[in-house]
């Protein structure tokens, strides 16, 4: 199984770096979500999906049957999940408010903190 | 749990040990003076929920502030004097004994840079009474500066990678918060870029701790710097050690992935940026020291060239970049860069005496790159403005605050006989006995084009007589608006002239982090268990 997420996992990140990488604010954010994504199922991934041997348990002693999970990696996953939410919430705020303030979703047209037309320090007095 | 069944240790990579619960779990109850190990966040948070309630409440808001970090302050002090006579201190949550119990474990490094930052933030406090206005506090300035503390103490304090992780979201929340407070046209467009990029760097960062996990089995960082000698020659710890090195660069701005920084701090209050300039990037400093010199030092010195190489560029970036600035809140960002880079060249080093040196940098950075962002919104507010093409005229009507200004100018370019002399001093000289001659020059020029700098900000808004003078007199200057820069610069000038005890820490710091075996001590007591 894990061969098969690592591959998911990679693709998830290809496509975040992507999308990341474009000038449209709204991609970006899609990417920020698809790489919140690719991370938790690394986290899910690193943890082994199906252990041989199941957590807590002593060595020889009764075991459940069949597979069980490792509960870490899920704890993880779940405060990875809540924060890149409330991030995601936050930044898609941001960006609909910079759509409004700026004119622009374009990174390009953002100029507004580093101005292009700036003068140099005077050299003298 | 019956009787017949026991507890083993989750971690992959250990065998099984077999104990039973009450082996698993601390029975004793935390010794009095260990509750200072969790009392700075869980009083910050505190604090910051009681200032949210009250936030229409206009002037008690900085009242309840100013006392919350004060206390705090008195906590850190407290914690650092205890770390200091009895070694590292550890505590565990839910009882659960390490490595199943999050643990916070506080060492001198830890201690020390937690002490200076609620110093910054009780200092920013005061500061904000002037510079944050009714509707800042209404938006919730003062509790997002506490949350904001909460996050900055737990990233030191604590002694399991996640939970590093958690705080500095944590603190990158509420440093949002404050950077859109006012949503003005500029602060927006600094937010969405001081936003993506930090966010893709914290992610970075959880990603690398997904692979840890899976390396290691643990998150615990004294476990990790125990089992990863051991580990060297299977995993890859070296890709590990690299991509944390990278997401932590981010956090911190060096070189090639610093273009957040003087894209944003520009834009908010100027408390909010001198809040910034002090606390945020040092955070990065600090677990970059821990990842870097703690956990992974082996594989820390293999990456030590491309350190060495990304710390002169960032040095130098920062500086030239300061060069280039007319704005005074720019240029500041870029020697907040600089800065930077001086301490990435302490990590690229290596060793007791290097880091030293960092530590004593960040402490010094900490305090002096705050006081220099409140001297230069307190510049701008008396005479003219940011841009250095207009403002002039300060040197005449206010002594005082000009002769602060220059001793800060002095301190950031590393002059004595202030405190950005001597870890200026300890870094050259670990770089010349460590073979890095070439690095010692560059922080040597670094310096100099810091002094450029900044001598040209003196030149032209102190001295520099206004030409077109209006007739009014000049506005008066209140000693409580002088006072949180008054004290900064009082501290930096006793650092550099009472460099001792700083030192002295310091170079403990360093040698615990170089040698952590008093750390893993304090996290297992019985040296072997589980």
């Amino acid at each position: 199984m894990e061969p098969v997420f690592a591959l998911l996992t990679g693709i998830f990140v290809a496509v975040a770096v992507y999308l990341l990488l474009s000038k449209s604010i709204i991609r970006m954010l899609l990417g920020v979500a698809i790489l919140g994504n690719a991370v938790n199922l690394l986290l899910f991934t690193s943890g082994r999906i199906l252990r041989e041997v199941p957590p807590v348990i002593g060595a020889g002693l009764d075991v459940p049957a069949g597979a069980t999970a490792n509960p870490l990696p899920q704890a993880l996953i779940l405060t990875a999940i809540v924060i890149s939410f409330s991030f995601f919430a936050f930044l898609l705020v941001l960006s609909w408010r910079a759509y409004r303030v700026l004119g622009t979703d374009n990174t390009d047209g953002m100029r507004v903190a580093e101005p292009d037309d700036v003068q140099p320090p005077p050299l003298g007095y | 749990m019956s009787s017949r069944r026991r507890l083993d240790t989750d971690s992959m990579a250990v065998s099984s040990s077999p104990a039973d619960l009450s082996a698993a779990l601390v029975l004793q109850p935390v010794a009095a003076l260990d509750w200072l190990v969790i009392l700075p966040v869980a009083w910050c948070i505190s604090i910051g929920a009681i200032l949210m309630m009250i936030r229409y409440k206009g002037m008690a808001q900085p009242l309840v502030a100013i006392f919350g970090l004060a206390v705090l302050v008195a906590l850190d002090a407290g914690l650092l004097w205890h770390v200091a006579q009895s070694g590292p201190v550890t505590m565990v949550m839910g009882r659960w004994l390490p490595p199943f119990g999050i643990a916070f474990t506080v060492d001198l490094t830890g201690a020390l840079f937690a002490l200076t930052s609620a110093v910054v933030a009780l200092v920013g406090a005061v500061a904000a009474i002037d510079d944050v206005n009714a509707s800042g506090r209404r938006y919730g300035f003062y509790p997002f500066l506490l949350l904001l503390m909460a996050g900055v103490s737990g990233a030191f304090l604590t002694g399991d990678v996640f939970n590093l992780y958690v705080w500095f979201e944590v603190l990158l929340i509420s440093s949002f918060g404050l950077l859109v407070l006012g949503a003005e046209r500029e602060q927006i467009d600094g937010a969405v870029k001081y936003g993506f990029l930090n966010l893709v760097a914290t992610t970075l960062f959880l990603l690398t701790t997904g692979y840890l996990y899976g390396i290691f089995g643990t998150l615990n960082m004294a476990d990790i710097a125990r089992k990863a000698p051991g580990l060297q020659s299977v995993a890859p710890l070296v890709t590990l050690t690299a991509l944390y090195i990278l997401a932590f660069s981010m956090k911190a701005a060096a070189f090639p992935v610093n273009f957040w920084l003087p894209a944003s701090y520009h834009t908010p209050r100027i408390v909010v940026s001198a809040l910034f300039a002090g606390l945020l990037t040092k955070v990065g400093i600090y677990a970059l020291i821990r990842i870097g010199v703690m956990l992974f030092p082996a594989e820390r010195e293999q990456l030590g060239l491309v350190l060495a190489i990304v710390a002169a560029l960032t040095m130098l970036t920062g500086s030239l970049g300061a060069l280039a600035q007319s704005d005074t809140r720019r240029l500041l960002g870029y020697l907040v860069i600089s800065g930077i880079g001086a301490m990435l060249a302490g990590i690229a080093i290596g060793g007791p005496d290097a880091i030293s040196g960092v530590i004593f940098y960040a402490v010094h950075s900490m305090l002096v790159m705050t006081a220099l962002y409140l001297a230069a919104g307190l510049a701008a507010r008396l005479g003219g403005g940011f841009s250095l093409g207009s403002a002039g005229g300060l040197y005449r009507n206010y002594l005082l605050f000009t002769a602060l200004s220059l001793m800060l100018f002095f301190s950031v370019s590393g002059l004595p006989p202030f405190s950005g002399f001597w870890p200026k001093v300890m870094l050259v000289k670990a770089a010349i006995n460590g073979d890095a001659s070439w690095l010692a020059a560059i922080l040597l020029l670094s310096g100099f084009l810091t002094m450029i700098a900044t001598g040209r900000v003196f030149l032209l808004a102190y001295w520099r007589p206004v030409e077109t003078q209006p007739a009014a007199a000049p506005q008066p200057l209140a000693f409580s608006a002088l006072l949180p820069l008054l004290i900064l610069t009082v501290l930096s000038i006793l650092i550099g002239v009472l460099p001792e005890t700083l030192l002295n820490l310091a170079q403990q710091a360093a040698s615990t982090l170089a040698e952590p075996s008093a750390y893993l001590h304090s996290v297992f007591p019985a040296g072997g268990a589980p």
